[in-house]
């Protein structure tokens, strides 16, 4: 099943300069993996001991994944995986 | 350097102000490739926090769709410090990924007199940079003052 991930400018060295690229999986985990064969160093960009890292906000669509199962959260065919690296400080 | 319209200064003094003692955010767009900031968007801190800001994730996705539609990329990410020197913190530049923008620190510690400076970020060095405040871009860097028009 195909998504499409958008990349924010701080990941794009990882696509090659690509703004967006296409992915495969049923949850957020698979398409994670999955961008990983192709873009490698992604992954450890976007997960954490597991868990999504507190460097970045991804979206299935209009939904922060955060609220909607994390890494487990569904996809499915046609859907907008969106990137962004969270804004935060001190 | 950053080069910035008094009026969005004004803006972003104005919000740091308003929040006080809560940290203040947002960010400032213009056209994409421009390093020219226009429009002032005001950002939750969904933190609410007098030492730790965060943009509200969904907010910040709607900014961002509407950024993509306009061409305008973020020229400015301001935040404030409530309590101290306008310098980043630790987690400021843990946090920061535009190596591109603009970050400005705007300290409220004194309840008179602001302090406004602005650095660059990237890959966790901090470099402060001049600001230059203009009335309106068009009459911004046209030559030197002393410099006579006509002869």
């Amino acid at each position: 099943m195909a998504v499409i991930v958008s990349i924010p400018t701080i990941l794009r060295t990882h696509t090659g300069g690509q703004k967006s690229v296409e992915a495969a999986g049923a949850t957020l985990a698979e398409v994670i993996d999955d961008l990983e064969t192709n873009h490698g160093g992604l992954k450890q960009r976007l997960v954490k001991e597991g868990a999504l890292h507190r460097f970045v906000n991804v979206y299935v669509n209009d939904e922060d994944v955060r609220f909607a199962g994390g890494l487990e959260a569904a996809v499915k065919d046609g859907d907008t995986v969106t990137i962004l690296p969270a804004v935060a400080g001190g | 350097m950053l080069v910035i319209r008094r009026d969005l200064v004004d803006a972003m003094v104005a919000h740091a102000r308003r929040d006080h003692p809560d940290e203040a955010c947002g960010i400032i767009a213009g056209p994409e490739g421009s390093d020219r900031p226009e429009r002032f968007i005001a950002m939750d801190n969904a933190e609410r926090s007098p030492t730790f800001y965060r943009f509200d994730s969904m907010e910040q996705l709607r900014v961002h769709r509407e950024l993509e539609r306009n061409d305008e990329e973020t020229i400015v990410v301001y935040h404030s410090h409530t309590a101290t020197e306008p310098y980043p913190s630790r987690t400021d530049i843990s946090y920061a990924s535009e190596p591109k923008a603009h970050y400005v620190l705007i300290s409220t510690r004194d309840p008179e007199q602001h302090e406004l400076r602005s650095y660059r970020i990237v890959d966790g060095v901090v470099t402060e940079e001049p600001v230059e405040v203009v009335e309106s871009y068009m009459f911004a860097h046209t030559g030197a003052d002393d410099t006579p028009d006509c002869p």
